[in-house]
């Protein structure tokens, strides 16, 4: 068991710090969240430089360890969040690496890592969220097209993306998880509506996308037809994987932050509060020690994360949910105010517990996958 | 940063647990249940040839050399098997008490809050066990004195005392799944329904975090990832056992299953280094102290 890094990591952390030092200073300010134009071409123009700094394919072109170090660094130096580049970077992105043809890496890859298209994810729908598997989207076959009618919601970055990873159904005769098949859709084609949704929040955080006799290539296809599941579950696999690596860092930010805050308004004084952040500083240090865990356990296989990552959400999740609960009892009754720091994202971290996999949902793939458990009901 | 095990640590666990399944199985288990108060010293002296105690002493005082990394695997399976003993104090005496690296010597330790773990059987006490009293301890296997006064505590008897807590963690987690995948209840087995599949997870998930922060401690030896270890792990074993005990239902709350021993041990080893609030308190000061 080791914690050091490699001498070539330390110099990539070494150059990655040099260099945000360097260029966040001379970014633009951080546009309004309901700006959706805006902070598309904020998140794209972070992309881009990125990109021609060299960092550009560090989502799936680089170790399982110099990614972790990548989000660590560029979180402790207040970068910009991947924002509307989520999915292009960390979904569709590593999945048509990892499943597309030749021709399809050379017609997507390149945009997306150099800040130039947004993906969006086309997965659940209204009756197919925890049970992806029961979506009813239908595509048939018609000449080189696919014709696709149906609804997808909770899709994220829809009114500004250029393209959609999409799950259909091709044979709504064949058992549920087989008859799916992967897609690439441009957002542009006729018979697409895009209605936003307002989130708990107060923010239009996603939309739901009404899909009319849409016309997508054969040709944009991502692996075999009736084969979308095996695929989705690489796709998936990513997102469980490191993705809330940078998260983790930035939580820790805020405990010190709390810390200060009620060192300064008298709260610290309470043992209960003050014992709380205690704990939640062993338990986010914890989840630290998970994260490297389960990045060196993902080196170790060949960079394809495992049901580790589950765990990892599982705890996560209800850690973030803690921490900005106590963040409210920190701030007392200001915690009413949404203007105070943390509170939106008090709103926001309710959403962790449902997001890519609720808390139940993982709690069965545990149950089933790692303790070998039957299958439940 | 390689993260996992190397193959001689593995095979080190290997070892530790084949030895322990031998000599400290089930059967022995209950004997010395139904003997409380005694120490097995055949058992204690082949712990010391094993290199148990003498892990950390360097080679040329006699030990074999390693660190705290294969210290707390060792531990691990220790807490994992139930077996009885001040292991930590004999350990940490290794060197110097005489007998107790080669497991001829057993040390008692008066800890943290004061209690003194198998005082009667110890042939050398640490720290100041005059006047102390005997408790009717919870704990069958586990004699506790109670001392006028308990002594300063070594981050290495947390970071064991955590080590072990991780192996009774993995030990009833274990347990509840293969009851749940077994035992029958409406015509199906208990663990196909969501209520104990989701008992099981969450006992997993307990202790996978806290085997992250448990080995985190004793790559760096630092002192809030000790801290933390400490927490993480008292909360993995005190609510795992009380979860498996559920899952096992009446059959759990019987004295012939061993859920209750792992249960009342893991309360012993919650104490035996000070108290979670302690722990706590120091995990919030450092959120003051600058950051790394």
């Amino acid at each position: 068991m080791d914690l050091t890094y490699t001498p070539e990591e330390e110099e990539f952390r070494a150059r990655l710090r040099e260099w945000l030092a360097k260029v966040l200073p001379t970014l633009p300010p951080k546009p309004s969240p309901d700006d959706w134009p805006a902070r598309r071409a904020y998140d794209l123009g972070w992309q881009r430089m990125l990109h021609d700094a060299g960092y550009g394919d560090v989502h799936w072109g680089a170790s399982p360890t110099v990614r972790l170090i990548f989000l660590e660094e560029t979180e402790k130096a207040g970068a910009p969040y991947v924002g509307a580049g989520f999915v292009g970077l960390l979904h569709a992105g590593p999945t048509i690496a990892a499943e597309g043809t030749a021709g399809q890496r050379e017609r997507w890859l390149p945009p997306i890592l150099r800040g130039e298209e947004v993906w969006c994810q086309g997965f659940s729908e209204p009756d197919a969220g925890s049970d992806l598997a029961a979506l009813r989207t239908r595509a048939r076959r018609d000449g080189d097209d696919y014709v696709v009618s149906g609804s997808k919601i909770w899709t994220s970055h829809a009114e500004v993306a250029d393209w959609c990873e999409l799950l259909v159904r091709t044979d709504p005769d064949a058992p549920k998880h087989r008859g799916i098949t992967w897609l690439a859709m441009p957002m542009d084609a006729p018979g697409i509506t895009v209605r936003p949704l307002k989130t708990l929040a107060g923010s239009a955080e996603f939309a739901e996308v009404f899909l009319d006799e849409v016309r997508v290539p054969v040709a944009n296809r991502v692996g075999e037809e009736n084969d979308g599941w095996r695929v989705t579950m690489v796709t998936l696999s990513f997102e469980r994987g490191t993705a809330f690596v940078g998260e983790v860092v930035a939580c820790r930010r805020v405990l010190r932050e709390l810390a200060a805050e009620a060192r300064g308004n008298g709260r610290w004084d309470d043992p209960v509060l003050r014992r709380r952040l205690g704990r939640l500083n062993a338990e986010f240090r914890a989840l630290w020690r998970l994260t490297q865990w389960n990045v060196s356990e993902a080196e170790a296989v060949g960079g394809v994360p495992g049901v580790g990552g589950s765990v990892f959400k599982l705890r996560y999740s209800h850690a973030r949910q803690e921490l900005y609960d106590t963040a409210a009892d920190v701030l007392g009754p200001a915690s009413l105010d949404l203007d105070r720091p943390w509170m939106l994202d008090r709103l926001s971290s309710l959403s962790y517990t449902i997001a890519a996999g609720t808390s139940q949902i993982q709690r069965n793939i545990v149950a089933e996958r790692i303790l070998g458990l039957p299958k439940g009901r | 940063m390689r993260f996992q095990l190397t193959e001689d640590q593995r095979a080190l666990r290997e070892g530790v647990r084949e030895l322990l399944t031998r000599r400290f199985g089930p059967q022995a288990l209950r004997v010395a249940v139904e003997e409380p108060g005694r120490l097995d010293r055949a058992l204690w002296r082949e712990l010391g040839a094993a290199g148990f105690f003498a892990l950390r002493l360097p080679e040329e005082r006699g030990g074999v050399g390693l660190g705290l990394p294969e210290a707390v695997l060792a531990f691990e399976e220790a807490g994992r098997a139930l077996l009885p003993g001040p292991l930590v104090a004999t350990h940490l005496a290794a060197g110097g008490v005489p007998g107790a690296a080669d497991g001829e010597a057993v040390v008692a330790d008066v800890g943290g809050s004061g209690l003194v773990e198998w005082l009667a059987e110890a042939d050398v006490v640490r720290g100041e066990a005059a006047g102390a009293v005997p408790l009717r301890s919870v704990d069958p296997l586990t004699p506790l004195h109670r001392a006028p006064e308990g002594a300063g505590v070594d981050p290495a008897a947390v970071l064991l005392t955590a080590a072990e807590q991780l192996g009774s963690a993995t030990r009833v987690c274990e347990l509840a799944a293969q009851h749940a995948r077994t035992r029958e209840q409406f015509g199906r087995p208990i663990g196909a329904f969501q209520a104990v599949q989701h008992l099981c997870a969450e006992m997993l998930v307990r202790t996978e975090t806290a085997r992250a922060a448990v080995y985190a401690a004793a790559v760096t030896a630092d002192p809030a990832d000790v801290d933390t270890a400490r927490l993480l792990a008292d909360e993995a074993a005190a609510r795992g056992a009380r979860d498996c005990l559920q899952v096992h239902g009446g059959m759990g709350f019987t004295w012939e299953f061993e859920v209750h021993l792992h249960l009342k041990r893991t309360w012993v080893r919650t104490h035996r280094t000070g108290s979670a609030t302690d722990s706590e308190e120091r995990m919030a000061a450092e959120l003051l102290a600058e950051p790394a």
